[in-house]
């Protein structure tokens, strides 16, 4: 799960994690408010949108009076801002960070990613802040340094030293940066984030250490302990099929194409969508039901499917495990009926209790076209949606 | 032969008198495992369909003389009963949960080096030696017993795989699958390791998906060290960056982790690729007729 950029620094902010002052706003008036309150002569007015690139697109502006935070913020509010992340439709800006400004002197980065390889988190910094760490990492990977976090010792000191001196700091502003990297390192683990990243971190004029921007991930897997953090999810920024079909246990996500998928488990979906493009089409959806699946499951997978009007043509593909094919054959009747499912229906089982479900299947009178295996399938569906 | 469990194997499911645990420990002893003994903390003394329940783990073992653990317990106490599991050294410990948070699974993690433990999973399909033992939630009957081994990160996909080699004949002497998370027990070339030491299988399915490095890893340990064929499949080629696919594990994050240079690297490294899920049957029947 993501949270915005003010969200993500009130959390570090509660760590004592040095961040600027700012408030948001949902309105014009809000956010001449909140500059106001903050006092001083400069602020930033910053769209609050989950995507990254947002100065780029026009989303992050320095207004240097009331006046002008006034103007950014109607300009910026309601505006569909496009960034590399946002995709070509844009994303549609309905709040807004009104910050102090800094005298930014450098730039840095900082984040905190797992390394899969070793089932350990790595802190990383790099002397080059305010790019994407992937170029660095592509185009002088010297100038990442990298500490490895023991999950016994937790952060050490020396992993501070190692991270601060590799990046060029020294004295007052080594220490301040250590602190930093401590504190993100207790905000991480209190709050099961997955990545943290601080881009750019970076040194004042009047030599301290600060955020200028965050980007916190939380594992989905330990929300459960996070109601806080639930808490702070904005549907706004999901899909709001993806957000239906979480509701019933599907994981679904929405593609560009115009074949729908109804799979059983992860890998077999993603599968499915691979097999559908080496025949020439394009899929319209990720969607597994999972294992736990039932009529009503299946009914509401489809229902969600539909709701895609590019879609000309669903692939039901179930390998029966846990899942037992009579019960998706119940589901998919059912759904055919109730939504009037008007687009050609490829359905290929196989597994538990398969020739139970073929024969609910032939029974029903439903326009259905079989498939013998995963081959078969795919070009039964592609030609359907009329691919190749 | 095969590897890690067979018809010796004595195993305990933690949570089995959960709806999951109870259901899968039946189907497994249903099968020929032999299913001694469960843990539920709390309903100890008391018999679940004719499987004796223990308090602890530890209790299990000692009145049993259980050597392998298959566990059930839900994602937010999964991780201490593996971590049970570990502190009193039983050798195989299988874990199906799916959910247990990242954090949790880094301790496992940092517990199991030096211990005498080997994790499967979690969040997988578990493992079976066809005709021998099944621990986990695969269908047993669509197996039969051979000579290719088969490992995987994804569930439904090996069901797939393990069915196209039964069509045609093809048997399988051990299927691992070693799940969808990010932080797992054991890797592919942990199994690797022991299907090259297994007399009795004469080649290797290994299914991988997008994210991560450890079918790259793999391949470049295949290459090195490998004496037996390996056909390889690795789902989501049609994946879009940035979206995790159902699995915590299967989101692409930069670079080598897409499905084109995993392919590309498994090719290079001697392995013999199926860009379809569809080809891996006939893959194998192909590079068997070459042993």
């Amino acid at each position: 799960m993501n949270v915005h950029e003010y969200q993500a620094k009130e959390l570090m902010r509660a760590q004592g994690i040095s961040v600027l002052k700012g408030g948001v706003a949902t309105t014009v008036d809000e956010a001449v408010k909140v500059a106001e309150k903050l006092g001083g002569k400069v602020w930033v007015v910053k769209a609050q949108i989950h995507a990254g690139g947002r100065g780029k697109g026009g989303g992050v502006k320095l207004a240097k009076s009331l006046d002008e935070v006034k103007k950014h913020a109607s300009e910026i509010l309601g505006m569909t801002l496009v960034t590399h992340q946002t995709g070509p439709e844009g994303k549609k800006v309905l709040k807004l960070l009104i910050e102090e400004g800094c005298d930014i002197d450098k730039e840095y980065y900082v984040g905190i990613v797992l390394d899969r390889s070793i089932g350990k988190f790595v802190m990383m910094a790099s002397s080059e802040g305010g790019v994407e760490i992937e170029k660095i990492a592509h185009e002088s990977p010297e100038k990442i340094i990298k500490s490895i976090i023991d999950p016994a010792a937790g952060f050490t000191q020396a992993a501070g030293r190692k991270l601060g001196f590799g990046i060029g700091l020294k004295g007052d502003q080594l220490k301040k940066a250590i602190s930093f990297f401590e504190g993100l390192y207790k905000m991480f683990m209190a709050n099961d984030c997955s990545i943290a990243e601080i881009n750019p971190l970076v040194t004042t004029k009047s030599g301290d250490v600060i955020a200028l921007d965050a980007k916190l991930n939380f594992d989905d897997n330990a929300l459960f302990r996070h109601p806080e953090i639930e808490a702070m999810r904005d549907p706004t920024e999901e899909s709001a099929q993806e957000l239906e079909a979480g509701k019933y246990g599907l994981s679904y996500i929405s593609l560009d194409g115009n074949i729908g998928c109804l799979v059983n488990g992860a890998g077999l979906a993603m599968g499915t969508l691979d097999i559908i493009k080496l025949n020439g089409g394009t899929p319209a959806n990720f969607l597994d039901v999972g294992g736990g699946a039932n009529k009503e499951t299946v009914e509401k997978a489809f229902s969600i499917i539909l709701q895609d009007k590019n879609v000309k043509a669903i692939l039901v593909n179930i390998f029966g495990g846990i899942m037992k094919c009579d019960i998706i054959a119940e589901g998919v009747i059912a759904a055919a009926k109730s939504l009037g499912v008007k687009v050609p229906l490829v359905v290929r089982l196989e597994g538990t209790n398969v020739s139970l479900g073929k024969k609910m299947l032939n029974e029903s009178g439903l326009k259905i076209i079989a498939a013998d295996d995963l081959a078969d399938a795919a070009k039964k569906v592609v030609a359907a949606a009329g691919g190749k | 032969m095969a590897i890690l469990i067979n018809r010796d194997t004595k195993l305990i499911t933690l949570g089995l008198t959960g709806k999951q645990g109870s259901f899968h420990s039946l189907q497994c002893r249903d099968y020929g495992t032999q299913v001694v003994g469960g843990v539920t903390p709390g309903k100890g003394g008391i018999m679940h369909e004719g499987i004796p329940v223990f308090n602890t783990a530890f209790e299990a073992v000692k009145q049993t003389g259980a050597n392998a653990a298959m566990v059930f317990v839900p994602p937010p106490f999964a991780a201490d009963s593996i971590l049970e599991c570990i502190e009193m050294e039983m050798p195989l410990v299988i874990a199906i949960t799916e959910g247990i948070p990242v954090q949790d699974m880094i301790k496992v993690k940092n517990a199991l080096k030096g211990s005498k433990t080997r994790l499967i999973g979690p969040n997988c399909p578990g493992v079976i030696t066809p005709g021998e033992c099944k621990i986990g939630i695969m269908p047993g009957h669509i197996h039969m017993p051979g000579r290719v081994g088969v490992i995987s990160r994804s569930g439904t996909l090996t069901y797939e795989a393990v069915f196209q080699l039964t069509q045609r004949n093809i048997g399988q002497s051990t299927c691992v699958g070693i799940g969808g998370d990010p932080v797992n027990g054991t890797n592919f070339i942990d199994v690797l390791e022991m299907f090259n030491a297994d007399k009795d299988t004469d080649a290797v399915i290994m299914i991988g998906e997008i994210g991560g490095s450890a079918e790259t890893d793999a391949g470049r340990w295949i290459q090195k060290n490998f004496k037996k064929p390996v056909v390889s499949f690795i789902a989501g080629a049609a994946a879009p960056a940035g979206k995790r696919m159902g699995h915590a594990g299967a989101i692409i994050s930069g670079g080598d982790d897409t499905a084109e240079a995993k392919f590309r690297i498994l090719q290079e490294c001697g392995v013999t690729i199926a860009r379809s899920p569809a080809e891996l049957g006939q893959k194998v029947a192909e590079v068997l007729k070459k042993v």
